[in-house]
């Protein structure tokens, strides 16, 4: 099947070039950090985590996000989702392969980094993460061709593929829990010592992930002739508003939680995040633009996506699922991560603004991402093509 | 190995005579688990301390530092004393931005180091003096469960939490779990920052996190941490075992009334202060 990613019309090639040549530029960017150190990052003592673990942080719901479509289809037999399950599936490879590629971009000696498994040490959230995350890169994989080749053959997939398909669920659900508690589960930290974070991950993960795929569908049925079908991607739809409005929810609880109780420490990063945290007579607040913007996008994405329109016309419909992504990217992209080493432990206050060299690895790595969908995509429409034409 | 088994034996003896006025030193580096060999380790027991647990006898120790504040700040220069020694005994690199920075022991103001107490209307003592602030070699060290190689863990038998350099994989995971700030990583190479380099201590490279060990190098050697001994004579730093009753820096403790830094995340500092 692998035959059918050298096949395509200019437009696809020109693609895989635009990509590419992201992906040099990142791979140049790396090897700069890497002769360097992480000193060619905007990250400091006191910000000891940016970009990277914030994108490594958002991938992980998007790749969850692809069970709001396994879930439907396998388990409550939604057959308008058996066109685009796949397309879920594959999504995950992606965005794992994107998580795993912005950790070893973190790591200050990558060249250790098999000391995880070499040294297993189980009391370390890490050591689950790279277990599950890895666990589900695998199963995806694994369910995803072999569904697809059956489909090629136009036989049924074999039997014990069903058992990785229903273990993949809890899979996708413990690669964002275990996530969250990387986060959670520290003392000094007020920000993300928070129960609801698991929960508020996996609520913009079944949006952003769902987004994203319609954004897909959407651009496919242009590029490639390939339709997901109406009544799918309605379907999808009123999975993201609830998701998306649980996601809102969960975020105003952490305001009712640190303006109610009035203790400094929950309001600290909100503070910063929303207004702008004073301190010795400075305001410091980088993220407040970013952080309204999240809320206005994501209200105005619910409410576009809730208009009759968006059931009916794609543009209004990709429209809402853009901004909805970009929000929950600028919730969990950016603030949630950042937020957390504001304050420092001892009250301090270090804002954090990435390096050009940081953003040109972030590109290239989200370029790796997009073109190993691409190939993926290209690769499960061609199927489809050759077993409809 | 029966030669220092024959030291400990010998030094235990006296310290039984001598009681409370032995020195710390002596103690600490009689007892076999802090000679070079760690065949003979006591056995690794948990030993709760203070916390309202009941207090059993421990078999193991807990070394732990009381820093008396008031007799610090009296001698001018004398944190700074302190910080240069121990920046001169570990290799630590001397960055000209906060950005790379990398701090074992340093100073700051009672609001930054005790986050956890009010500096309303407090007292001249709070708002003028400094304050040292280093790794608190906690009884649940928050970073060596976040460790995901066990490249920083605790030394049971000492109760010091330690770095192991060549397994560490930078991936900065201790310093987001640290509530004390203590931890630095290495953003570049340090080697060229180096001021004056001791060749008894390895310098570090890029890309590892590093911390104040308690100078678990110099206590094998029977010597006090750098920055104890260079507060030598002022009694503004004591340090011992904490296990021990009779020792010196428990005496301390029990003189005077001493806190420690965010006592609410359960983590069970061994370096305690008199303000």
């Amino acid at each position: 099947m692998i035959e059918k990613t050298l096949k395509g019309k200019p437009a696809y090639w020109v693609w895989l070039a635009f990509l590419g040549m992201l992906m040099a530029i990142g791979a140049a960017c790396y090897i700069r950090q890497y002769n360097f150190g992480l000193g060619m990052t905007g990250m400091s003592r006191d910000v000891s985590w940016g970009l990277y673990i914030s994108q490594f942080t958002f991938l992980v719901g998007v790749a969850a996000g692809g069970v709001m479509l396994v879930l439907p289809y396998y388990i409550h037999n939604y057959k308008e989702f058996g066109r685009i399950t796949i397309l879920g599936e594959f999504l995950a490879i992606g965005a794992i392969v994107m998580c795993l590629m912005f950790i070893m971009a973190d790591l200050g000696q990558p060249m250790r980094a098999l000391n995880v498994v070499l040294y297993p040490s189980p009391r370390s959230m890490l050591f689950y993460d790279a277990i599950v995350l890895n666990g589900y890169l695998f199963l995806n994989i694994l369910c995803g061709w072999v569904i697809l080749t059956a489909e090629k053959k136009q036989v049924k997939p074999p039997k014990w593929i069903y058992f990785f398909v229903y273990l993949s669920i809890p899979f996708a659900v413990s690669i964002h829990t275990v996530t969250a508690m990387l986060y959670c589960g520290l003392p000094g930290r007020h920000f993300w010592l928070s129960a609801i974070i698991a929960p508020r991950f996996l609520a913009s993960a079944f949006a952003a992930g769902p987004a994203l795929i319609i954004i897909a569908c959407l651009v496919l049925k242009r590029v490639a002739g390939f339709d997901a079908g109406r009544k799918a991607m309605n379907k999808l739809v009123t999975i993201i508003i609830y998701a998306a409005m649980l996601n809102m929810f969960f975020v105003g609880l952490e305001f009712f939680v640190g303006y109610y109780s009035n203790i400094p420490g929950h309001k600290y990063a909100l503070e910063y995040l929303f207004f702008g945290l004073e301190h010795h007579g400075q305001v410091y607040n980088n993220l407040v633009p970013f952080m309204w913007a999240f809320v206005i996008l994501a209200f105005g994405a619910i409410a576009v996506l809730a208009t009759p329109a968006a059931k009916k016309n794609d543009f209004v419909l990709g429209l809402g699922c853009v901004a909805l992504f970009i929000a929950f990217w600028l919730d969990k992209g950016i603030g949630f991560v950042i937020a957390g080493f504001i304050p420092s432990p001892l009250h301090e206050i270090t804002e954090y603004v990435p390096t050009v060299n940081e953003l040109g690895i972030t590109v290239g790595i989200w370029a790796t991402g997009f073109l190993v969908v691409t190939l993926l995509y290209k690769i499960a429409i061609g199927v489809e093509h050759e077993i409809e034409g | 190995m029966d030669k220092a088994r024959r030291t400990f034996l010998k030094i235990a003896g006296a310290s039984v005579v001598a009681g409370m006025a032995a020195p710390a030193v002596m103690k600490l580096t009689a007892t076999p688990a802090l000679a070079s060999s760690e065949g003979h380790a006591a056995p690794a027991a948990h030993a709760p301390v203070g916390g309202g647990h009941a207090e059993e006898t421990p078999t193991v120790m807990r070394l732990g530092m009381v820093i008396d504040t008031r007799k610090l700040n009296a001698k001018e220069g004398l944190i700074d004393e302190a910080i240069a020694a121990c920046i001169a005994a570990h290799n630590i690199p001397q960055f000209p931005d906060k950005k790379s920075e990398i701090k074992w022991i340093w100073k700051a103001p009672f609001e930054n180091v005790f986050t956890d107490h009010s500096v309303r209307l407090g007292s001249k003592k709070i708002t003028d003096n400094d304050f040292p602030v280093l790794c608190n070699h906690c009884d649940e060290p928050p970073c060596c469960k976040a460790c995901p190689t066990q490249a920083t863990f605790k030394v049971e038998a000492t109760g010091i939490v330690a770095m192991d350099f060549h397994r560490c994989i930078g991936c900065r995971f201790c310093m987001a779990a640290c509530p004390y700030g203590a931890r630095s990583f290495n953003w570049q190479d340090p080697r060229p920052y180096v001021k004056s380099y001791n060749p008894d201590f390895p310098t570090r490279m890029k890309g590892v996190v590093e911390k104040c060990n308690f100078c678990g190098e110099r206590l094998a050697l029977g010597q006090e941490p750098a920055c104890v001994e260079a507060c030598k004579g002022t009694g503004a730093i004591t340090f011992g075992d904490l296990n021990d009753p009779k020792s010196e820096i428990r005496a301390v403790l029990d003189k005077d009334f001493t806190i420690q830094r965010r006592p609410t995340t359960g983590t069970n500092p061994s370096v305690f202060y008199i303000v």
